[in-house]
């Protein structure tokens, strides 16, 4: 018994580790002072002397192209999120509730483009934007990004439609509830949690995405944030300025750990019930 | 509920009004077709459509710094790509990396699974932390390790007993990929450990007892009971990080931009596409890339007799 709960607690240990570690060596690099990282500082923590204050992250957000990077990424995702989970939620309703041709054929798409090789549409793509004229724009992007997260959305979905107990909005109208009434009342109550799983989940994906940000996007017009952070070089382009960079990926992931930590449960459930249970 | 009559759905009998159902069928199929019609279109309008237009430039002699220069050669760009050793080693690179990642994070998720499943009081912060990893941007990640690993300013030579101080990880083609893969690791191993979790969720306790009681040590109930029974979650999570690995990308661009021989079929695509504009041999490799991506799914599928279909509807 005790030594079960040694090796649990050694267990629990190593993950905690494994998972924060980068994250507080990044953060502690974001504190280090640009001349000792060019000097040469290495150690996890910032020595004496060489810790900078918030200087980084002043001078990062006083970076007009790291603004402008970061209010395309939650203008971008946010949009590409939300016209992706309603697209989603149409499909995904239909495919939980209603028998038609055609359900399968969607399904399988939906699972081909999740492992799409992303980098081979970017050559068309990227020739087909600039002849229509949406190369370096949001709409450029977003709908890339929609079709990227549709798959994601619509297994979580469906997976999560597929659980409602429908038959309770029969019985709402049974005991006379017309029947948006039902639906308004007894469905979106309980449909609404699966929505905003499929929601953060497509936000995760979106806000993640290099590949499209980079070939899409060619000035700080649509330039997505990670983009933006490696196309950072700083005064020096022969020295990357790691510490101005580190403060600049901590806001870039500020929005992630502030989501995670909110809606940790919903992720969850979200993820594993799209992966494994479909 | 159960007192409520069952709705006039699908499920009930029809038998008995066999024209209305009928009529209602064709209306449910119609209305099936346009939810998700929307969804379908967009999802083939960016990537049925650019994968075509691939296939069609790939015939050409194309570059788009000479673009009136386009010229129909056939399958050539296929020839000079497939008797490239560039085309192949990075092939062989890029499965090599998916081989090494799949399987390090299957064993050490498996291990995070374990843990996530029998954890009771610290469950919230676990799975809190775990999704770091998850949700955060890989570049973020990419850069993180890359500064760590980094002789001048990191941190891993100073902690690593075995590493001279002034090792440079970034000077060489075996150092610079186990650091890529190090990253690529650490960011993904949280996704398979969730899914894995999953998997374990759904093997019954009472048979890991039973396996107890007849004596079996915690070797065979691990071997004989636990893994055969989720074998549909592993092998979903198997092939899905499989898929994901051999798409790797950026790591690669963030941390050796390809030098020493670490580039991917993925970077080597964007690199002719993106950064010297030869569409005609880039739409060529985007083709390959995607055919190798469906041989690897074929092969995982075989080699592991996935029934994606029966995995998913065990619930």
């Amino acid at each position: 018994m005790l030594k079960n709960k040694i090796g649990l607690t050694v267990g629990i240990a190593f993950v905690l580790a494994w998972c924060l570690l980068p994250i507080a060596w990044i953060v502690s690099l974001s504190f280090k002072s640009q001349e000792s990282i060019t000097v040469g500082n290495p150690g996890f923590l910032p020595a004496d002397g060489t810790g900078a204050g918030w200087t980084n992250y002043h001078d990062v957000l006083a970076d007009e192209q790291f603004r402008r990077a970061i209010i395309n990424s939650i203008g971008i995702c946010l949009i590409a999120t939300a016209l992706s989970v309603i697209l989603a939620t149409l499909a995904a309703y239909a495919i939980a509730r209603l028998e038609f041709k055609g359900k399968k054929f969607v399904l399988t798409t939906a699972l081909v483009i999740a492992m799409f090789p992303v980098v081979s549409l970017v050559g068309p793509l990227f020739d087909l934007w600039r002849t229509i004229g949406i190369y370096d724009t949001w709409i450029g992007l977003i709908i890339p990004y929609m079709s990227f997260t549709l798959p994601l959305a619509i297994w979580t979905l469906s997976a999560f439609f597929r659980e409602i107990p429908w038959e309770m909005e029969q019985a709402a109208q049974v005991d006379g509830a017309t029947s948006w009434q039902a639906f308004r009342k007894v469905i979106v109550p309980l449909a609404a949690p699966g929505v905003f799983t499929a929601a953060i989940l497509t936000f995760f994906f979106a806000w993640n995405d290099f590949v499209f940000g980079i070939s899409l996007t060619s000035t700080e017009n649509a330039r997505p944030i990670p983009a933006a952070l490696s196309f950072f070089v700083g005064a020096d382009p022969f020295n990357r300025p790691a510490s101005l960079l580190a403060a600049g990926a901590v806001v870039a992931t500020i929005p992630i750990i502030a989501i995670v930590l909110i809606f940790q449960r919903k992720i969850v459930a979200g993820l594993t019930s799209g992966a494994v249970k479909g | 509920m159960s007192l409520t009559k069952a709705p006039p759905q699908t499920s009930s009998p029809r038998r008995d009004a066999k024209p209305e159902q009928s009529d209602r069928m064709v209306a449910e199929n119609r209305l099936g077709r346009r939810l998700v019609a929307p969804a379908l279109l967009l999802m083939l309008l960016v990537t049925a459509f650019p994968m075509l237009r691939a296939l069609y430039l790939s015939l050409f002699q194309y570059s788009l710094t000479a673009p009136d220069d386009r010229e129909f050669i056939g399958l050539s760009n296929y020839l000079t790509a497939l008797s490239d050793p560039l085309f192949w080693k990075t092939t062989l690179n890029t499965v090599f990396i998916m081989i090494v990642t799949v399987g390090v994070e299957l064993v050490i998720g498996f291990a995070f699974a374990m843990v996530m499943h029998r954890v009771i009081f610290a469950r919230g912060l676990i799975r809190t932390s775990i999704l770091i990893p998850y949700g955060i941007i890989t570049v973020v990640s990419g850069f993180a390790w890359q500064f760590a690993f980094s002789n001048n300013n990191g941190f891993v030579n100073s902690w690593l007993p075995f590493v001279d101080e002034t090792f440079n990880w970034f000077d060489g083609y075996s150092s610079s990929i186990a650091a890529i893969m190090i990253s690529e690791i650490w960011k993904t191993t949280p996704f398979m450990s969730l899914l894995l979790l999953a998997g374990l969720a759904q093997v019954s306790e009472d048979m890991i007892e039973a396996a107890k009681v007849d004596g079996a040590t915690w070797l065979q109930r691990l071997t004989k009971v636990i893994l055969p029974n989720m074998r549909a979650a592993i092998m979903v999570a198997v092939l899905f990080r499989a898929l994901d690995a051999y798409r790797i990308f950026d790591n690669i661009f963030v941390m050796t931009a390809g030098a020493y021989n670490t580039e991917s079929i993925s970077f080597l695509t964007y690199r002719q596409v993106i950064e010297q504009f030869q569409l005609g041999i880039g739409s060529a490799l985007s083709v390959l890339l995607f055919l190798s991506v469906l041989v690897v799914a074929f092969v995982i599928v075989k080699l592991f007799r996935v029934d994606l279909a029966a995995a998913r509807q065990e619930s």
